[in-house]
């Protein structure tokens, strides 16, 4: 395949389609497909793609194109759906449904910001909605980032050890409808690097069982246990998955965080998305110009990476936490884990930044007035909105 | 053969074990033994059962009191589940039927879109809805499948509103098969399930199921009350092929109207019309039988 020029979502929808095809050699695959902006040409691509043991399901709504999954799953195939915004909040019981049934589900956001008033630009709120479902989550920065993360999401979804479903979340329009150059993974690759999808607990005519029928209070606490200690060795699979990625793929993508200069960093922002690649730019010239600003993007936020985000800081004095949501009544999501994580450091500055809420323009300039605020703080104060143009 | 493997097959030969939390005089507990009548004894269906009584009769982890796999699916979402169940079964070759067993809640109302995308899409799934007219597993509210002027905990001086006609929604989706089952007809209820599972595509069948927890009825009258209902004209049976041609099985033989709502209080509203019922039943016929006459069907 090679070098391909195209959009994000041309890159999800590719990636998708050679994930399932590579499942022909066992169950299948099957994807629940309802179209909303900005992520419809996902869904459009997969009802064009030639699946040799596949269907792709018009549904009549997100909450269906999620069961749709949840069926295929509970019958042993791969599935997987694509959605934006409020198309995920009309899915979420679904989500929550196939979190707690451990099907490896793999479902794109299209991060976009949810209404009403309708905005169709980019803002991480939707899929932080459920954050607290039993999913793990992935934002990726670029075309590239997203393709490779796709790929890796199914391995980990699907890996014994954990059979979780797994969001893997790109920005609206800055990356859904730009056009980059990718290195596209040939077929071949992916049956390699995939292996035949097992679900070990679906319906079978010779085993009488109900799947997600009632339980008691020991059994639901224990089976949420069962979801944390899951979580718990998502780290290590995913490093795994990443060793298997480079053998088959030559190349290593990103794992559940990238920290730029730890090493002498007074401060560093925590971003994740495209806000981390425009942070890099900017981290890179005030470095040029002898500021000790550090980076650190975070693309995993479930599992939150609590021990290597806290390696991570080094020896920094202060945390620039970016936000592109928000958390009506308390702040951005992404400042409330970064926060937990250092309870009882004092000598530790975590400053919230809201920031780019509803697609709004997030330039090096903008993060430069950021770095240069936080900076000079000697303490943390309330979220700071900082407002960006259009 | 391991001791566990021997106990579960020793199990699954009903469709609805021993153990079910069913209540005495349930619907439910004669339709899926009919079902498991009609499915014979080797063959076991994948069953897709929303929230509804019908889950919670299967009792609680790890037992399950049904002889079938099942997935317990979400409330509104059971078509669209079996849809993903089905699917897969047809990409690998299997046969096994997949099933919905749904109540008319999740029918009805909750689960309408989701039922209509479905039969839209003629997948290849065996309905079955067992509507009791109402939510019975939150304590007995209406549904659009409550009958007017019955009185439910959300409508305690009577339904003002007509049940919703169901039969007519699901044939004006042209699917290939749609019938009503009564459970006090065992033959007819037989016939119909062996040949819908013959058909392939989306097929709907509906019972008319006895409750009488939540109709205030005596669990041994459940058998009865079905064949009064079916007598006075109160639940028309008959079948429906393609969406478009119509056959009446049993007719209705002029018993009155009292004797089917009398031994139910959910019927004793002070503002109950037995008048205004009779019309609407008298109505429903005329047109039930003008169909038949303008487009006859058969198998
Ligand atoms: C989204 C959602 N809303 C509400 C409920 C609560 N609920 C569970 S079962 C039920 C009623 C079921 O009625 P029906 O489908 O007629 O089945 P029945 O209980 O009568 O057997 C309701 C309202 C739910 N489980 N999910
Ligand atoms: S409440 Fe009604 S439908 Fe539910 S189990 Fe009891 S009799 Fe059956
Ligand atoms: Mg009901």
């Amino acid at each position: 395949m090679g070098k391909a020029l195209i959009t994000g979502n041309h890159a999800a929808g590719y990636a998708l389609s050679v994930c399932g095809e590579a499942n022909r050699s066992a169950r299948g695959c099957v994807a629940g497909a309802y179209p909303i902006t900005p992520q419809t040409e996902i869904v459009e691509y997969l009802r064009g793609f030639n699946f040799s043991r596949g269907r792709v399901v018009p549904v009549e709504s997100e909450h269906s194109a999620m069961a749709v999954c949840i069926g295929a799953a509970l019958n042993g195939a791969r599935a997987f759906t694509a959605s934006s915004a409020n198309g995920l909040a009309y899915m979420v019981e679904n989500i929550f449904a196939a979190g707690y049934y451990r099907l490896p589900i793999v479902l794109i956001a299209v991060n976009r910001t949810l209404g009403p008033p309708w905005n169709i630009w980019v803002d991480q709120g939707d899929s932080l909605m459920f954050r607290d479902a039993a999913w793990i989550q992935f934002y990726t920065e670029s075309h590239q980032d997203l393709v490779d993360t796709v790929l890796l999401a199914f391995r980990v979804a699907e890996d014994p050890r954990i059979l979780l479903p797994v969001c893997v979340a790109l920005d609206g329009f800055v990356v859904s409808h730009t056009l980059m150059g990718v290195e596209l993974p040939e077929q071949a690759q992916v049956d390699r690097f995939l292996p035949p999808c097992h679900v070990p607990h679906r319906l079978r005519v010779d085993h009488p069982a109900t799947v997600g029928g009632l339980t008691w209070p020991k059994e639901t606490a224990h089976h949420r246990r069962q979801i944390q200690s899951a979580m718990e060795r998502v780290p290590e699979v995913l490093e795994e998955a990443l060793d298997e990625f480079e053998k088959v793929f030559g190349r290593r993508p990103d794992g559940a965080l990238r920290v730029e200069h730890a090493e002498d960093a007074e401060q560093m922002l925590v971003a994740c998305n495209t806000m981390a690649r425009t942070a890099r730019r900017l981290v890179e010239s005030r470095q040029s110009e002898g500021e000790k600003l550090g980076l650190i993007k975070l693309k995993m936020f479930r599992p939150f990476p609590r021990r290597q985000l806290r390696e991570a800081v080094g020896k920094a004095k202060r945390l620039g936490v970016l936000d592109r949501n928000h958390s009506a009544g308390s702040g951005g999501v992404f400042w409330g884990e970064v926060a937990a994580t250092f309870q009882g450091r004092s000598d530790l500055v975590v400053q919230n930044y809201i920031v780019g809420l509803g697609g709004g323009d997030v330039t090096p300039e903008v993060l430069g007035m950021i770095a240069d605020d936080l900076q000079t703080r000697m303490t943390a104060g309330e979220p700071i909105w900082q407002e960006v143009g259009v | 053969m391991t001791a566990m493997a021997t106990q579960v097959e020793s199990n699954c030969d009903a469709l609805l074990r021993a153990g079910n939390t069913n209540c005495a005089g349930c619907g439910m507990s004669i339709g899926l033994q009919l079902l498991e009548q009609a499915l014979g004894k080797d063959r076991k269906p994948l069953m897709a059962i929303p929230a509804c009584c019908g889950i919670v009769t299967a009792g609680a982890f790890p037992t399950s009191a049904y002889g079938a796999p099942v997935a317990a699916s979400t409330f509104a979402s059971a078509a669209a589940v079996a849809t993903g169940l089905s699917l897969v079964g047809e990409i690998n070759g299997e046969d096994a039927p997949v099933m919905v067993w749904a109540g008319d809640g999740g029918t009805y109302d909750i689960g309408v879109a989701t039922l209509s995308a479905a039969a839209e899409r003629n997948e290849n799934v065996l309905y079955f809805c067992y509507d009791n007219e109402i939510y019975g597993n939150t304590g007995g509210q209406r549904s659009s499948a409550t009958p007017e002027y019955v009185t439910t905990s959300t409508t305690p001086r009577g339904k003002a509103e007509r049940k919703k006609d169901m039969m007519a929604i699901m044939a004006a989706h042209r699917i290939p098969y749609a019938a009503t089952l009564s459970v006090a007809h065992r033959d007819d209820f037989l016939r119909k399930v062996r040949y819908a599972l013959t058909v392939k595509g989306f097929r709907f069948l509906v019972l008319l199921s006895p409750c009488p927890t939540g109709w205030k009825s005596e669990p041994q009258e459940s058998v009865d009350l079905i064949d009064l209902a079916v007598r006075c004209g109160v639940f028309p049976v008959f079948e429906v092929f393609d969406g478009m041609r119509y056959r009446i099985n049993v007719r209705p033989d002029g018993t009155p109207l009292e004797k089917y709502a009398e031994r139910q209080r959910r019927y004793a509203a002070a503002s109950m019309n037995l008048e205004g019922v009779r019309r609407h039943v008298a109505e429903q016929w005329a047109w039930l039988e003008g169909m038949e006459r303008a487009f006859p069907g058969s198998e």
